[in-house]
């Protein structure tokens, strides 16, 4: 059964009427009309930005010469997951932010807008169908640990390249976070899926199984000839505080994960979160959402500090969050054996930004108590990388795989890797760059040497 | 305040020089009324004729870079209305907009008969002048009438001899642009005793295909014929056929300006090559009779801030600067100069001069010479770029300035000059072409072959 026959593609009615899209899709004529205003930049700005290279100004010439499909098959060429970036992709700080326009003061062009426009089409028409999956048919074999972007990136590059190809993923469905873990108004399951059909469509196997558990990596090295480590990060970090584990406690990304895939996940009352990044974000945004009276974020520096976009910030802001500067939480507090508030300690920063970030320092005696129904941490994702690069001998670079940035080898060279276990945590089409990057580095490794010419 | 009243074959008097052309605008009485209600000082009746019956469709255009209509394509004949009832309505329009010029485009079968009945009827109606439609270049030509007359000179002067023999108001010939030489048409409606010249009617065209059918637009059942092309597309042919005829010493008369007129700089245009009023059709059709309110508008304001108090004292001022190739002075020299400050940083001058035009302009700041653009654009491709991570990777944020390695540099010295990157640069006064070498005396190509150079 494929994942398309479970239920889960079905969007859930509850997130539809709640998650209305943050960025609804452009009909023909305003994509016509948009598309129209690109200047077509020679040697692209916009292009140079964004981490897979997209042809920017050529797919939306073609949009705007009604070559639709052509425009889709330019998008696709160097990003598989075309689909997911063009609506999860943070657009003001890539492509967009480096429109030209900015400076002819005119608003720069709505470019995901119109790759969803384009890949919209392209899945509408049931065009996947006639995409040139394998351009030369070569003999490698590949295994890709984990099934994220990162992973469906390099595979399907590696099929087109000839190559063949197994993801493998300990989750039922794959996708990663595209299908877990992304706000449900940016992308929907149901699309995650389908881009993981199409990449399947390409002769990709899948296989639903733990590598190093239920498969032996030792298994993977005798099968395959090389193998893509794109494992993402692992659970998020605890807060080490007691009461973590009282009923009304729930992680991030669990959490988001729940609200996308069960209908009868609800939220009530007070809301705190705790944490200052894009995910704390998303989690408080869907708390108001699916039913919260108040939603209070924590972060223990202050907005400067705040590692997360400011688009972000400010659309929370409209969300109805409230948010709360420099205090960290020392408790969760219960009652009747379940979370009924959080004690924080008031911090001061210590130290200039020159370089890092400040010091966090608790001030001394400084508590205070807000009276709360659930507990949201999220305080960034753990690495899970100890074991399996610890046998196969693969360098770390503090917690995340070091690796040669443009090919993704890591220091065993049977092994490349790419995505959040790599860079730490950025951003889907970060992912996908570096997952092609490294297919492409695998097909040229895995190329017969030419015989020594003599002579 | 300028004066917009004109003058036109000494009779013709109109409070602005702006005329709707023959055409759907100006169909019947009670679009006229409304016209000049909006602000026309005149119109040329819709021609008349024996009336004809239409096809649907009609009209085919051309739309560019998301603008609809920048060429229209009409395969329409004359009027389809009974004769009689037009000259009522021109009758009743005249008795209740005197100051008004209404003129009456005809078109009959070519007989000196039916040409005195029409004259002798239509100025009986009351109109101020006549037109001649000797340029429909579809339909009535394959009876003998419109382009048939007018791409042959001595037709044109034979049926404006017979209609000069009867009339008693200015009559215009309006010309063809479908020929080889507008000027020989021109001369012989002069010999014919024509007042004025109308210029230009519609340019003969196919606008297009539909490319599931097959079937050029516009469709009528399955098929479709070649029509009349006009809108802002041909102006510059407009501009050129009308300089050719005011230039010409054996036509001398009076124009009326037709092609492409869409606001009060294309009217300015006409007129500095000569045009005495303006007809316009398809922008009328496109936005209705409201636009004439920013031409006489523009035009004043213009008029005022160049001094001009009346149309008679600019029309024809371009017309000694036009001159032959063979005149031109050879020693001037301009080069591109492009402004760091206001530069976007597109490149898209520095594309066009590699692949468009001299190869002359450079990416490389300062610096040695710059690479081809295919290197520089693969060079781009191959660089890893990430998304920047919030907060930490804010000094990145571009700080609203073109990266200075974006802002392409002309090597003066190779620039020929040619303007091809400044017609191109989407910022308005980024790249200025600056004369060079001033004061080198001028030499033309025929001065240089005289000197044997
Ligand atoms: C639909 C249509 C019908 C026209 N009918 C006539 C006509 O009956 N007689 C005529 O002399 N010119 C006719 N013309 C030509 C216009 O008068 C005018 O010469 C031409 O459209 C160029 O002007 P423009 O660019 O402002 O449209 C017609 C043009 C159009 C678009
Ligand atoms: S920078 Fe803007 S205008 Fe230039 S090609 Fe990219 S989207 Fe188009
Ligand atoms: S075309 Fe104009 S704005 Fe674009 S790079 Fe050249 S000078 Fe700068």
């Amino acid at each position: 059964m494929s994942p398309a026959d479970k239920g889960h593609i079905q969007p859930l009615a509850r997130n539809l009427r709640q998650f209305p899209e943050l960025h609804p899709p452009l009909d023909s004529n305003a994509a016509l009309a948009e598309a129209n205003r690109c200047l077509f930049c020679f040697d692209a700005p916009c292009t140079a930005a964004c981490p897979t290279h997209i042809d920017v100004p050529r797919f939306i010439k073609k949009i705007s010469t009604g070559n639709l499909r052509g425009s889709a098959l330019t998008i696709l060429d160097a990003n598989i997951l075309g689909l997911s970036c063009s609506r999860v992709c943070p657009v003001a700080v890539l492509c967009e932010g480096a429109c030209v326009l900015h400076r002819y003061n005119q608003k720069p062009i709505e470019i995901g807008r119109l790759q969803r426009f384009a890949m919209d089409r392209f899945y509408e028409d049931g065009a996947p169908a006639g995409f040139a999956a394998v351009v030369s048919p070569r003999t490698g074999r590949v295994a890709c640990i984990g099934g994220g972007p990162a992973s469906l990136a390099c595979a399907a590059e590696l099929r087109r390249q000839g190559h063949r190809v197994t993801i493998f993923d300990n989750r039922p469905l794959p996708g990663g976070l595209n299908t877990y873990g992304v706000a449900e108004y940016k992308l929907r399951p149901a699309d995650s899926l389908r881009e993981v059909e199409f990449v399947r469509s390409l002769g990709v196997e899948f296989q639903h199984a733990e590598v190093g558990t239920l498969v032996p990596i030792e298994q993977l090295e005798n099968e395959y000839d090389l193998i893509f480590i794109g494992i993402g990060l692992g659970a998020m970090w605890k807060l080490g505080i007691p009461g973590e584990d009282l009923p009304g406690v729930i992680d991030a990304l669990r959490f988001i994960e729940r609200y996308k895939t069960a209908e009868d996940f609800t939220v009530n009352g007070r809301v705190v979160v705790i944490g200052g990044g894009n995910t704390a974000i998303d989690a408080a945004n869907a708390a108001r959402r699916l039913g919260a009276r108040e939603v209070h974020l924590v972060y223990r520096r202050t907005e400067r500090q705040m590692p997360a976009f400011s688009f972000e910030y400010h659309h929370s802001k409209v969300e109805g969050v409230r948010f709360h500067w420099l205090a960290q939480p020392v408790e969760i507090v219960a009652a009747d054996g379940r979370v009924a508030g959080v004690k924080f300690i008031e911090t001061r920063l210590a130290g200039s930004d020159s370089g890092g970030r400040p010091e966090v320092i608790p001030v001394a005696g400084s508590y205070f108590e807000l009276p709360c129904d659930l507990v949201i941490p999220a305080l960034g994702q753990s690495r899970f990388l100890g074991s399996l690069c610890e046998s196969r001998g693969i360098r770390l670079n503090g917690r995340s795989i070091a690796v040669d940035r443009p090919t993704g080898e890591t220091s065993n060279p049977r092994y490349y890797a790419g995505g959040d276990c790599v860079n730490g945590g950025r951003e889907v089409v970060d992912a996908v760059a570096d997952g092609r990057r490294a297919a492409l580095a695998m097909t040229l490794r895995m190329e017969p040497k030419p015989e020594a010419v003599h002579g | 305040m300028a004066d917009l009243n004109t003058v036109f074959a000494g009779a013709i008097r109109t409070p602005n020089p702006f005329w709707l052309a023959s055409g759907p605008p100006t169909n019947s009485g009670e679009q006229v009324m409304r016209a000049f209600d909006a602000g026309w000082g005149g119109a040329v009746w819709k021609t008349i004729g024996e009336p004809i019956v239409n096809t649907s469709s009609r009209y085919s255009s051309v739309d560019w870079n998301g603008q609809r209509m920048m060429g229209l394509n009409n395969i329409e004949l004359i009027s389809d209305r009974p004769i009689e009832v037009n000259l009522r309505e021109i009758a009743e329009v005249k008795k209740r907009y005197p100051r008004h010029a209404v003129i009456a485009s005809l078109m009959v079968e070519s007989t000196r008969e039916a040409w005195h009945d029409i004259v002798k009827r239509t100025e009986d109606a009351g109109a101020d002048g006549l037109e001649l439609n000797f340029g429909c270049p579809h339909g009535m030509s394959e009876r003998g009438m419109g382009a048939a007359v007018g791409q042959v000179p001595e037709y044109s002067c034979m049926i404006t001899e017979w209609v000069k023999e009867v009339a008693r108001t200015p009559v215009l010939v309006k010309l063809t642009p479908n020929v080889t030489d507008i000027r020989a048409v021109a001369r012989a409606a002069r010999r014919g005793g024509a007042d004025g010249l109308s210029a230009i009617n519609t340019i003969n065209s196919i606008t297009g295909i539909d490319l599931d059918t097959f079937t050029p637009r516009p469709n009528v059942g399955g098929s479709s014929a070649h029509g009349g092309y006009c809108g802002p597309a041909v102006k510059p042919i407009a501009l050129h056929l009308v300089q050719q005829i005011a230039s010409d010493p054996e036509v001398g008369l009076p124009i009326s300006g037709i092609g492409g007129i869409a606001g009060w700089r294309e009217a300015a245009e006409f007129i500095l090559l000569g045009a005495t009023t303006l007809q316009v059709c398809t922008a009328a059709m496109h936005y209705g009779y409201r636009i004439v309110e920013d031409m006489a508008d523009g035009l004043s304001h213009w008029m005022d801030g160049k001094g001009f108090r009346s149309i008679a004292d600019f029309r024809g001022l371009s017309l000694t600067r036009i001159t032959e190739w063979k005149h031109l002075n050879l020693n001037y020299q301009i080069v591109a100069r492009i402004n760091r400050e206001t530069c976007i940083g597109c490149d898209l001058c520095y594309v066009a001069c590699w692949d468009g035009a001299h190869q002359c302009i450079h990416l490389d700041g300062e610096g040695a010479k710059g690479a081809l653009p295919a290197a520089m654009e693969a060079a781009s491709r191959a660089r890893i770029s990430t998304t920047p991570i919030a907060t930490l990777d804010a000094s990145r944020a571009l700080d609203g300035r073109t990266p200075p390695e974006r802002i392409p540099r002309v090597d003066e010295a190779e620039c020929v000059g040619c303007n091809l990157c400044w017609l191109v640069c989407p910022v308005e006064g980024c790249i200025t072409m600056a004369e060079v070498g001033a004061g080198r005396p001028s030499q033309s190509w025929d001065e240089r072959t005289a000197a044997g150079g």
